[in-house]
């Protein structure tokens, strides 16, 4: 008797737990909903170390002109600010701001403010500028899960949600302060692509307008758009020459090319390249070709005789191809398309920027990827991302298909250039979630078939995976299991290393703003060098306010944003002559340079200089590229000239052009009497490890202005001509 | 030099104007005059002792203070107070009260001010005056251009004799220089230099308007740190804080630097290499003072130190760069006070009693903005200050606010430390006003959700006969019904609990009768519910949008009725074994096949319940 009512208890206790518990559905919804939230916040804050660490401030070189710009939006208006001329930089040329820059990121900013003080909260621009990159990065997070779900299943939508949060590929250009234009560019693509698989998956317009919106988006924010508007056509050619060429990728295709296409034309940067530069031809040629295509379907529906149609259809291909081959023959030939540019040459040849563009080969995110930076970015995921593919080709699908090229395009060209690993790691992390959720489904069906004898109905939702009698245990395997378990504790150790990983590369690499430089002190204390601002807030308050100033292109934007003075070139270099002029006269000797000065209307020049505190990204390192970018316009200047034995070097056994130019003046100038280090001579430049080659350097046409506290920027008044008489 | 050279034409023509009016303007007699020029610091100060008497018949209650026009520009502050008594023991009272006045019959180019005594001065009595001024910008860099290794030299220029239009009996004059250097300075009788200072008298029985100019030019390497403008805001909220936010437009107004600046020899030799630059200030401020920060436009500067005690905190602040002559800079500095120190009540009314200048004693400020930004719906406000100030009214809009919070705007030129005297701002505030803005926030997040309610129960399909729209809303009715079933069940499993619950009872009590009483129940319920099913189940049926889910929902009606009948087996068969008085052994035997059968189909129907929930 005692047993029965022992049953009976425990029958009532189940009962109990049952009607009070969710409906598995319900539970399942809450448990993403809320996995989700946390990747959202997630996202969000791992992006604040720098904040917290330094302060709010806008990060690096090309932030501080959107900055600046997204200051005078908000200040002045859309239609001002579109038809902003700027006279601040590359003077005497001048800036078309509105026609040369993609707005988008401007306008989400100001957007973003304007809301904000719509709904009276007043929050300064800076701060919706510094906190914008993440923001998205939160939203990309959404859009990752969805894409998820879309490619896969929710769970690894949920896993690629989590992994892209904290991908230290993607968080190297979206932490809190890193104001630049792939910050909103990442989601904007991402976005782009997982509408047009939907919209290819569904065949509905509704998707696919959605995807053309998502593409003017991108558009808007970044030049980036390329990818997008050549991977797109690749993979419509692919699904057609697979043969999986349906209506519902017409509809989709067409829709979002054409209308992606006027869309894209309201940008005044791209405006008419959409449709007449080589880069964009592609999509052009593959929007013919579904004409074709469904033409051709048409009339095998008609013809319904399979001899005729392969005649037709070879008399069509014939004609369609050589169509479109005089086409774009004449359209080289007479000009109107215009011929790839030369950064699009260098993306699909490694090697040509640096014969052609010193330009582009000498900005260090344009190097080819090193294997450790892959390692560094990607960590566990690069060794995911095959498994993940495998289980693409296991389950191959139009989206399973995209997600495939896109990991696959955007891999190459993460190879081809650092700064591409960011449009790489979106298709990493999806491709490699697909890999992690559907190695622990396996493995949790595995372990949860056998335990449900023995556990009955009780213990339901408790591991990642959903509860599902369908995974069978095959009993020819010994221990499977254990098996299972182990696996499944070694993937937790593994995605557990990533996250360490990800976060120690975030706050250690990825979270300083570059402006202020932060070292060690010799107790351990934090040494702040807040140079450039100091020399900035310098040039601002104590120059006039017409001052123009010359510095090699890199500080450019920050001279402007900061300084608030005029600068002959910045770092949008579209004008390759004007920066060989200032590479030309930096390494000129001082009466040459004082010359392209005066003709310049220089009053200023600024240099920047690590000799002291061993700071290595300084002008000297830099100089080899101001000889080539100005020899290769001016040929007077000739790089073997700075070299000895091809050797670059700056003490003694310098070349005398080195040790007298401009540059080496400018940088070097009464650093000879310093003693910067305990043991070492006078005149020891930290950075190089030398003792300089040239200590008695006098000035004719330029007096030192202001040097700041630990020499890193250095600035230079150019002094008026002498009296004739 | 030039200005220099018009400034004594000025003072000469002055002297020259002032001897053709030489009849007095009262019979007052000025029988003792001591003035000490204090020039260590950009600020001049000058105090005079007067002694006055009067000889003549009326009594006076007035005395006048006269300033030449250039003196008058730079006078920042005047106060006149009355002394007794002597050397160490005389004690000064408060301040006299001041106001400008224009005589008839005097020169035009000069302003004068009128001091009330306290009480008249009859005939033949005397009275002791203290008169303190301070004046800013007095002094001139001589020469202006100076480099970097250069000393900074000063030139200031006054008259030897007092300027009064009183006769003066007997009046000397000392000048304290900042260091015993002195580059020159104008010898008149009776002149003697020793330390660093200047001693001019004692001159005796000069007539009014006596004038001999003299110049010091000296030198001095203190700080002439001028603000050009600053913006002090102090904004209250009643949640308990003053936030006081200070914006500084600062000048090293000095002799301006020319040529070089080295940051070498700066860096070795910062005393003889920048003599004349400053590079750092300190900030007084109140000792409860909390999240202090020092920023500018570009963001926040890092060379600030901050150390305090229980009657202040000191802020030292050091701009980005060694501040040189002519060199300019512009900061934020912003800081937090407890408002119960700063906030009181009167009259109904509350008021703001707060400090009015800058909080740095070097600083000189040109044109000072105080801006006292009150509470969201404050009423009434009126302001009183110790000195003329021009008020005008703003409103600015921060975080949350409607129609804005009312700012009173006190503007002040030529501000010295002096004026760093407490003011009032007198207002009304209600208290509901400060749940004003939380409510908002409620509200918003209230019709915020409300609105995602509202979107997630309407139905915004534009065509309401498209195919999909329909095969929704059938798809709708699927899963109502799905619902209706699986309620069905839960609750035919609700009954099939209270049955063995019974049995439980029965097993306590042995009350056979209630026992089968239950069942009865049980079994007409039960019945009811199965009447319910049908038309679900039939409905089901006849959906093609369900026809694979029938199956499985036929499957778990099928179980659940073997369920129910192996359960009224069940419970018959215990209660008649309890009717024969049968043993417990004995019942669990016969039941013990059934109870198996039962838990398995307990089982299943769980199951299959699962599975269509997930549906």
């Amino acid at each position: 008797m005692e047993k029965a009512t022992d049953l009976l208890s425990s029958s009532q206790s189940l009962f109990s737990l049952k009607s009070l518990k969710l409906k598995t559905k319900q539970q399942e919804l809450l448990l993403r909903i809320s996995i989700l939230g946390l990747v959202y916040i997630l996202a969000f804050i791992t992006r604040l170390f720098s904040v917290l660490r330094y302060e709010s401030m806008i990060h690096e070189f090309d932030p501080y002109f959107n900055y600046r710009t997204t200051l005078f939006l908000t200040q002045k208006g859309f239609y001002e600010f579109w038809n902003w001329f700027d006279s601040e930089s590359w003077y005497p040329l001048g800036r078309i701001i509105g026609g040369t820059l993609y707005p988008g990121l401007m306008v989400t900013a100001a957007f973003i403010y304007w809301t904000l003080r719509f709904l009276r909260f007043a929050v300064h621009i800076r701060e919706v500028c510094v906190l914008t990159a993440p923001f998205f990065a939160s939203n990309t997070t959404l859009v990752a899960y969805f894409f998820g779900k879309e490619l896969w299943d929710s769970g690894a939508g949920l896993v690629a949600a989590a992994l892209i949060a904290i991908c230290p590929g993607y968080i190297s250009r979206s932490v809190a302060g890193s104001y630049d234009n792939e910050g909103v560019a990442i989601f904007a693509l991402l976005l782009t692509f997982y509408l047009f698989v939907k919209a290819v998956k569904t065949g509905s317009l509704a998707w696919s307008l959605a995807s053309a919106f998502g593409y003017f988006y991108m558009v808007s924010a970044w030049g980036g758009y390329i990818f997008i508007i050549n991977l797109i056509p690749l993979y419509v050619l692919v699904l057609l020459v697979v043969g999986r060429y349906s209506m519902r990728l017409y509809v989709a295709y067409n829709c979002m090319y054409i209308l992606g296409m006027l869309l894209a034309m309201q940008i005044r940067f791209v405006g008419f390249q959409h449709v007449q530069s080589g880069e964009h031809m592609a999509a052009m040629g593959v929007f013919f070709l579904m004409q074709v295509f469904y033409f051709l379907d048409w009339v095998k529906h008609l013809l319904n005789d399979q001899k005729l149609f392969q005649a037709f259809l070879r008399i069509t291909l014939t004609c369609a191809i050589s169509v479109g081959a005089i086409a774009l023959g004449v359209g080289t030939a007479s000009g109107y398309i215009s011929p790839w540019t030369g950064r699009f040459y260098s993306l699909l040849d490694p090697t040509y920027a640096k014969d052609h563009i010193p330009i582009i080969a000498s900005v260090s995110e344009h190097q080819p990827t090193a294997w450790s930076s892959f390692m560094f970015d990607f960590h566990i995921l690069l060794i995911l991302f095959p498994a993940g593919l495998y289980f693409c080709f296991k389950r191959l699908s139009d989206a399973t298909i995209f997600i495939v090229m896109y990991g696959l395009t955007s891999m190459y060209f993460a190879g081809v250039m650092v700064r591409l690993i960011l449009v790489a790691t979106p298709a990493v992390c999806l491709i490699s979630a697909i890999a992690v959720s559907a190695t622990i489904k396996n493995l949790s069906q595995l372990v949860r078939t056998k335990t449900k004898p023995t556990q009955g109905g009780s213990g339901k939702g408790t591991t990642s995976a959903k509860a599902s009698s369908k995974g069978a245990l095959d009993h020819s395997l010994p221990y499977q299991r254990n098996g299972a378990i182990a696996l499944l504790v070694g993937a937790f150790y593994l995605l557990t290393r990533y996250a360490i990983h990800c976060t120690w590369v975030t706050s250690e690499a990825y979270s300083s703003p570059s402006i202020v430089l932060a070292a060690r002190g010799a107790h351990g204390n934090r040494v702040i060098f807040d140079d450039y601002r100091e020399a900035y807030f310098w040039l601002r308050q104590n120059t006039p306010q017409d001052a123009k100033v010359m510095s090699w292109w890199d500080y450019g934007y920050q001279i402007t944003a900061m300084g608030n003075r005029t600068v002959i070139v910045d770092n949008n270099t579209w004008n390759n002559t004007h920066i060989a002029t200032v590479g030309r006269a930096m390494s000129s000797y001082e009466d040459e340079a004082y010359e392209i000065m005066r003709s310049l209307d220089v009053d200023y020049v600024l240099v920047v200089f690590g000799g002291v505190t061993g700071y290595s990204s300084d002008d000297i390192n830099k100089f080899l590229w101001m000889v080539r970018i100005g020899g290769g316009v001016f040929p007077v200047i000739k790089e073997p000239d700075y070299l000895v034995n091809g050797e670059y070097r700056v003490d003694k056994g310098a070349a005398p052009k080195m040790l007298n130019c401009l540059m080496y003046k400018l940088s070097y100038y009464r650093f000879g009497e310093l003693t910067t280090e305990y043991g070492q001579p006078p005149g020891y430049d930290r950075a190089r490890g030398v003792e300089i080659g040239n200590k008695d350097i006098k000035l004719e046409y330029l007096e030192e202005a202001f040097t700041t506290s630990n020499w890193i920027v250095r600035i230079y008044k150019v002094k008026p001509p002498k009296n004739r008489w | 030099m030039k200005t220099t050279m018009i400034r004594l034409y000025l003072l000469f023509s002055f002297f020259v104007l002032f001897a053709q009016w030489s009849p007095a303007l009262s019979d007052l007699v000025i029988s003792k005059v001591d003035r000490k020029i204090d020039l260590t610091s950009q600020v001049v100060r000058v105090t005079a002792t007067l002694k006055v008497e009067n000889p003549g018949n009326d009594p006076i209650s007035e005395v006048l203070l006269p300033f030449g026009d250039h003196q008058a520009k730079d006078l920042a502050f005047l106060v006149a107070t009355t002394s007794e008594g002597k050397g160490k023991t005389k004690t000064s009272s408060s301040s006299l009260p001041i106001k400008v006045v224009n005589p008839e019959g005097m020169p035009p180019s000069l302003t004068w001010y009128s001091v009330t005594l306290p009480k008249e001065l009859a005939k033949g009595q005397s009275l002791n005056l203290e008169v303190r001024t301070a004046f800013t910008h007095a002094l001139q860099p001589f020469p202006e251009k100076i480099t970097q290794a250069d000393i900074q030299l000063l030139v200031f220029q006054d008259s030897a004799y007092y300027l009064s239009p009183y006769a003066v009996n007997v009046q000397s004059l000392s000048v304290k220089l900042p260091e015993p250097k002195v580059e020159s300075y104008t010898k008149l009788e009776n002149t003697k230099f020793s330390g660093s200072e200047i001693k001019y008298g004692p001159y005796e029985n000069l007539p009014p308007f006596s004038f001999s100019p003299i110049a010091v030019h000296f030198v001095s390497n203190k700080p002439f740190a001028v603000a050009q403008e600053l913006v002090r805001e102090i904004e209250i909220s009643h949640w308990g804080n003053v936030q006081i936010t200070e914006h500084y437009n600062l000048v090293n107004a000095g002799a301006r630097s020319s040529g070089e600046f080295s940051r070498l020899e700066y860096q070795a030799r910062p005393h003889l290499r920048g003599a004349s630059s400053f590079r750092h200030l300190v900030a007084k401020l109140p000792a409860r003072a909390h999240s202090i920060y020092y920023r500018d436009e570009i963001g926040n500067i890092s060379t600030s130190n901050l150390w305090g005690d229980s009657s202040k905190t000191l802020l030292e602040i050091e701009p980005r760069y060694p501040m040189f002559g002519g060199w300019r800079t512009s900061f934020t500095i912003g800081y937090g006070l407890p408002l119960k120190d700063y906030l009181f009540r009167a009259d109904g009314k509350r008021f703001l009693n707060i400090s009015f200048g800058c909080p740095m004693d070097e600083v000189v400020v040109d044109n000072l903005i105080v801006k006292v930004i009150l509470p969201e719906g404050s009423k009434d406000i009126s302001v009183l200050v110790p000195f003329p100030v021009k008020e005008s009214r703003e409103t600015k809009f921060s975080h949350l606010d409607m129609i804005g919070r009312p700012v009173v705007v006190l503007e002040k030129t030529n501000a010295v430390p002096e004026h760093n005297q407490y003011f009032q701002v007198y207002y009304r505030f209600s208290n509901l006003s400060l749940l004003r803005e939380p409510m908002m926030l409620i509200s918003g997040f209230f019709f915020l959700f409300v609105a995602c309610i509202l979107y997630m129960h309407a139905d915004l399909t534009i065509s309401k006969s498209s195919p999909s729209y329909l095969a929704k809303l059938q798809w709708d009715e699927v899963q109502t019904a799905l619902q209706q079933i699986q309620s069905i069940m839960n609750r035919c499993l609700g009954i099939h609990d209270k049955l063995e619950a019974s049995l439980r009872d029965l097993s306590r009590t042995g009350d056979v009768q209630a026992c089968k009483a239950t069942r009865k129940s049980a079994d007409n319920m039960l019945k009811e519910l199965s009447k319910e099913l049908k038309p679900l189940l039939s409905f089901l049926q006849s959906s093609t949008l369900a026809a694979s889910l029938y199956s499985k929902v036929e499957d778990l009606v099928a179980k659940e009725k073997e369920l129910q009948e192996k359960l009224i087996v069940k419970h018959t068969t215990v209660t008649d074994s309890y009717e024969k008085k049968s043993g417990g052994r004995d019942i669990e035997n016969r039941i013990a096949p059934i109870q198996q059968r039962i838990t398995a189909l307990r089982q299943e129907v769980d199951d299959l319940l699962e599975i269509i929930d997930e549906i």
